[in-house]
Parts: structure tokens; C-alpha cells; sequence
């Protein structure tokens, strides 16, 4: 067990100085510089350009040798200070970017946690029950084909602009101000639920499907069919198997934040929905590199932490992890 | 016991957890069956799985439609026409914001979608297929490394990572994003055929054939990758499906090749020219039921695939 936490927060340090160096590393590997290719987006005189160049180049200190730069990233990044945004130019990186977390974690973390739930119960009722197995599996199929940029464009079609159900994009009515009144909370909610069905759906098929072949595995497995030998109630068998089913699908959780989270991205942006995702898809727009930056080093970091809450559910769901770290042998 | 809990049957794949289904359990069908009975089952199977044979012939519709449809597409990608019809006898599938013919863009976004799919699966396959073989046959610290590597790449946001990248590349093309897929999808392959090399290591053909002194890539080649080719097949289809999803988020966000259309940019282009208060429906849904229609056939086919493969998962 030790030696599996020790091996995990391994992983975890390395991932993040492979993340920060990749973050840091390819606009200063990629062929031209930042200061070159902001400075092209304006006409400038030659002598202006040279003039220019040499101010911006020493006050982003991109003139320093690159191992320097590199120290100088990492001394910013564990003060907090990923520079300053190009497109909300006094604003600190930072300050925005903590400004949209909430927003994305609001779609993320009820969808991710909901889908995760509802797929795995109704991926296990449908295993080996003909009637129900017939619509879970195709609606799964689907739901799992479903690419999230259509998804976000095809249910505010239907729901805002035709059936009038749901408000397009936003995140809250437009003539409302930030406050915590009950008429801006409902508001909130009321325009957060499309982006978050979006999301919580295309995650939905996936584990039930996955949850519906394992648990029919674990139904054939000889466990199973020495607990039905020794006479036990079937309903008794399929919770065992859906216990021992549950463990393949929480390691799959972790592989599948990724790609949920670039799903999030895409949803945000169809939405205009203020979080991570538009920040990213406005960085873009107006080539605001230390915005992009540190919007990479936020999202590896949400990463890195849930991939820590998995592993440490992980432990309590798997006896065999916590046997390990009384100290019996694996 | 580290190896059950972060390389065990992996469950799951970036894009789709579906694997769990095969990632789970494919082994003990793979060794079991002896070779000879194994080709005259496999078609009989194969012929009588609603499922397989339902996929498979819903995705060569697909096929041929990516194959013909540019070629009876009564209009290029680039001719302009009135702007905003909704399907009609001459355009098909309407024109949109513009005036491009709907129809015209589809067929060529079925050939890139298709394109980018291939080459992101095959990139994908290669590296995860070669890291899990020889992190699985060899083990000990070439094993320990490189399940960090794929333990530090699941991590990294490949969306993200395209941003910073694609922020500073000007131009992209169709062999960009596909490697690029590829080579952000691999870990979880990586992890699965690493989980399945490892049980059948220890089988006794295996020893046989390393006592006889052949060397490693050969047994690899030979004698271990062919036990589990129903699996490693599986696989690729599903990597297939996933890269021709994640290409479509790519294009949606502007991320993807700098030229040509795919289904990607049709809804790209849909979103920035408002076709949702437009009403300009035929633009956008298109394309995004194209796609689902052509990964929701190979996840069917594969589910089909991997009963005929897998006894125990077949109706009772």
C-alpha cells in the first residue's frame, strides 16, 4: 500500500513538471517567438519593429538564455503568477482563470458524478434482463456516438430556439446583476442545465454499457455460480457482481476525465458559457499566450487532483488495497 | 499488487469507457478455442449476430457515401449559390450561411472524418501496441518507466495540449491531426495490452518458445500477439470511433486542418454564423448525425465482434 501511494505521488510530481515543462516549453520551441508573432499582428516601421522588439523582448525576458527563462517560469508558477492576459490586457492570469473555474466545475463535477452513478445502476439492471437490456443498449450506443459539438448545437435548437424551453446560452439572464437573490440563483440554474445535460448525456452511455458487460461477465464468473450453488437469492449474486464490476469502471473514470473535460470545453463554447473552456476559445481568438499557459497549468492540476480523489476512493472500495497496507502481502 | 490496481484490465479509454466491456474479459476466450475449429465458427457467428451484421452493413453504407457521394454531388464544395435554402431537389441537404451546397461539404467531411479516424487509430495502435508488448513481456524497470510515461500522458489534457500547440503551428493539415490524435490516445491501449501480455507471459507456450531461443520481438510477434488479435482488432475499432470523435471537438474549436472541410468545421462554421437563430437546421444537423450514425454503427459492430469472439457474452 505504502509503496503504491509513494508510486502514485510519483506519478502525480512528475506529471506536473512534465505538464509545466510542456506548457513552458512549446511556445519557446516552436519556430519564431511570442514577442515576434504579437508584434506581427500590428503594421510597424522597420526601426519601430527593431525598437519594439528589444522593449517587449526584455520585458517579457525572452532575451535571457532559456535556462534561465525556464527557472523564471518555474519561480512564477510556485508564486501564483502566470503573467499578465493580452486579452483582458490589466488582468492578471490568474484572476481569470480562477473567475472561471467555478463555471466549469459547476457543469463538470455534477455531470461527471451523475452520469458516472446513474450509468453504472442502469448499466447493471440492464445486464442479462432481455426487455431492459434492449433499449438501455442502443440508447447507449448512441449516446456514446454522439460528438459533443453537435449536442450542444442540436439540444439548444430544439429546447431554446424552438420549443422556447431553455434559454440559448449564457450563464444567467442579461439583465441581471451578480447577487445572491433567489431571482439570480434560478436564473443560474435555469441557463446551466442545457451545457450540463449536454455533457452529463454523452458520458451517460458510455458507463452503462461498460458497467452492462462487466456485470454480465461477473454473473458468468465461477463466484457467481458457486454463490447460486450455495444457494444464495440473485439479487445477492448480482450486487456482488456489481461490486466486483465497480472496480474496472472507477480506474476507467480516471482515463475518461480528458476526454469529459475537453467534452466540457466544446459545451462552454457552444453556450458562451463563461468558464475555462470560452477563456480558452477567447485566448485563441486574440492570441493571448500566458492566458493559454496558465489555463494548461490549471487544468493539469484539476486533473492531477481528481485522479488523487479516484485513487483514494479506489482504496476504500478495494479491500485488497487496504489489506495490502496492514501490512498482509498482495 | 500495483499491477491490479493501475495496470489490471484497464476500463475505459479517453473516449470511450465502452472498452471496459472488452478490456475486461476478452482473455480467456482468446486462448481458449483451438485455431482450426475457431474460422468455420467465427463466420457462423459472425453471419448470425444481429448485432455484427447490423453494424457492419449500416457503417459501409457510410463507406460508400464517403467513397461515391462527392462524385454524384451535383455541386463542388466551392460553387456559391443563394444562401440559406432549405433542402430542396437542387441542393440536397440545402445550402447554408454562405451559399455552399450542404450536401457537397457532407460527402467531403466524410472522407476527412474517415481519413483522420485511420490515421489517428493506426498511430494510436502502433505506439500503445509496442509500449504495452514490451512493458508487459519484459517487465522490471522497463516496465516501471514506461507505465509512468503512460501514467504521466493520461494526465496531460490532449484538448489543451492541441490549444497550446495549435496556437503557435499556422497552418495544419490532415497528417497533423491525426498523429496528433494518435499520439494522445495511446495510453490506455498501452495499459490494456500491457494488462493481457502480462497473463499470457506466463503460459507454457510462451516458455516453450523462449527455450527454444527465439528472440523476444518474435515471441512477441508470434506466439503472443496472435492470442489476443480478436482483442487487439476490438481495439483499433474502437480507437477508429474515438479519433473520429475527437477530431470533430478539434474542428469545432477551430483546431483542425487549416484547409478543406470536415464535419468538424460544417458545425464550426454553423456556430459562428448563428445558425441556431437563423433556423439554418440543415447546416448543422447534418453533419453531427452523419457522425454519430458512423461511430454508433462500429461501437455496434464491435459489441457484435466481440460475442462472436467471446462465448460468454453471447445471448443466452
Amino acid at each position: 500500500m505504502r509503496r503504491y501511494l509513494t508510486r502514485k505521488l510519483i506519478t502525480y510530481v512528475l506529471a506536473f513538471f512534465v505538464g509545466a515543462t510542456i506548457d513552458w516549453g512549446i511556445p519557446h520551441l516552436m519556430p519564431g517567438n511570442p514577442v515576434q508573432l504579437y508584434l506581427s499582428k500590428f503594421q510597424l516601421q522597420p526601426g519601430g519593429y527593431a525598437a519594439l522588439y528589444k522593449t517587449m523582448s526584455e520585458a517579457f525576458g525572452t532575451s535571457l538564455p532559456l535556462w534561465d527563462q525556464y527557472l523564471h517560469f518555474w519561480s512564477g508558477l510556485v508564486r501564483g503568477d502566470l503573467g499578465v492576459s493580452i486579452y483582458e490586457f490589466p488582468s492578471r492570469v490568474t484572476t481569470l482563470v480562477l473567475d472561471a473555474i467555478p463555471y466549469t466545475l459547476a457543469l463538470l463535477v455534477p455531470a461527471i458524478v451523475l452520469s458516472y452513478v446513474l450509468g453504472n445502476r442502469l448499466g447493471a439492471a440492464a445486464a442479462r434482463r432481455k426487455s431492459l437490456d434492449n433499449t438501455v443498449l442502443p440508447a447507449g450506443y448512441v449516446l456514446q456516438a454522439v460528438p459533443y459539438p453537435w449536442l450542444a448545437l442540436a439540444l439548444p435548437y430544439l429546447l431554446g430556439e424552438i420549443w422556447h424551453v431553455f434559454p440559448l446560452s449564457g450563464p444567467y439572464d442579461q439583465t441581471l446583476l451578480p447577487a445572491l437573490s433567489w431571482t439570480f440563483i434560478s436564473s443560474l440554474l435555469y441557463h446551466w442545465f442545457l451545457p450540463f445535460l449536454t455533457v452529463f448525456l454523452v458520458s451517460l452511455g458510455g458507463w452503462a454499457i461498460g458497467m452492462r458487460n462487466l456485470v454480465i461477465y461477473e454473473l458468468e464468473n465461477d463466484s457467481s455460480r458457486y454463490m447460486r450453488a450455495l444457494g444464495a437469492r440473485e439479487r445477492l449474486v448480482r450486487r456482488y457482481a456489481y461490486r466486483s464490476a465497480s472496480l474496472p469502471q472507477l480506474s476507467g473514470l480516471a482515463l475518461a476525465l480528458g476526454v469529459v473535460i475537453g467534452g466540457n470545453i466544446v459545451t462552454e463554447i457552444a453556450f458562451h458559457y463563461p468558464g475555462l473552456g470560452l477563456l480558452i476559445y477567447n485566448a485563441i481568438e486574440d492570441e493571448d499566450y500566458f492566458l493559454l499557459q496558465g489555463i494548461f497549468i490549471f487544468i493539469v492540476i484539476g486533473v492531477l487532483l481528481a485522479n488523487f480523489i479516484i485513487d483514494l476512493v479506489y482504496i476504500s472500495v478495494d479491500p485488497r488495497t487496504r489489506l495490502s497496507m496492514q501490512g498482509a502481502s498482495s | 499488487m500495483s499491477d491490479t490496481l493501475s495496470g489490471g484490465p484497464a476500463a475505459g479509454s479517453p473516449g470511450e469507457p465502452v472498452v471496459t466491456q472488452v478490456a475486461g474479459a476478452v482473455l480467456p476466450a482468446a486462448a481458449a478455442t483451438p485455431p482450426a475449429r475457431r474460422r468455420g465458427d467465427f463466420l457462423h457467428y459472425a453471419l448470425h449476430n444481429p448485432k455484427l451484421v447490423f453494424g457492419v452493413s449500416f457503417e459501409l453504407l457510410f463507406v460508400l457515401a464517403a467513397i461515391f457521394g462527392p462524385l454524384i454531388s451535383p455541386h463542388g464544395t466551392a460553387e456559391f449559390f443563394l444562401p440559406h435554402q432549405p433542402p430542396s431537389a437542387q441542393h440536397w441537404m440545402g445550402t447554408d450561411y454562405f451559399g455552399h451546397d450542404v450536401f457537397a461539404q457532407l460527402a467531403s467531411g466524410l472522407r476527412l472524418s474517415y481519413l483522420v479516424g485511420a490515421l489517428g487509430a493506426l498511430c494510436a495502435a502502433l505506439v500503445g501496441m509496442t509500449l504495452g508488448f514490451a512493458a508487459g513481456y519484459r517487465g522490471g524497470l522497463l516496465d516501471d518507466v514506461l507505465q509512468m510515461i503512460t501514467n504521466i500522458m493520461v494526465m496531460i489534457p490532449s484538448l489543451v495540449l492541441l490549444v497550446v500547440i495549435g496556437a503557435y503551428l499556422k497552418t495544419r493539415g490532415v497528417l497533423f491531426e491525426g498523429v496528433f490524435i494518435g499520439l494522445t490516445t495511446w495510453p490506455w491501449v498501452a495499459r490494456a495490452v500491457r494488462a493481457q501480455t502480462f497473463t499470457l507471459r506466463s503460459r507454457e507456450f510462451v516458455d516453450l518458445a523462449r527455450l527454444s531461443g527465439r528472440r523476444a520481438t518474435s515471441i512477441v510477434v508470434r506466439d503472443i500477439a496472435p492470442n489476443m488479435a480478436s482483442y487487439l482488432f476490438l481495439v483499433i475499432i474502437l480507437l477508429f470511433g474515438s479519433a473520429m470523435l475527437l477530431a470533430a471537438s478539434y474542428d469545432f474549436l477551430g483546431l483542425g486542418p487549416t484547409s478543406g472541410i470536415s464535419l468538424g468545421t460544417m458545425m464550426n462554421q454553423s456556430m459562428l454564423w448563428s445558425a441556431l437563430q437563423l433556423k439554418i437546421w440543415w447546416w448543422f444537423v447534418p453533419p453531427g448525425l452523419v457522425l454519430t450514425g458512423m461511430v454508433a454503427a462500429l461501437l455496434i459492430a464491435n459489441v457484435g465482434l466481440d460475442e462472436v469472439f467471446n462465448p460468454r457474452l453471447r445471448e443466452q
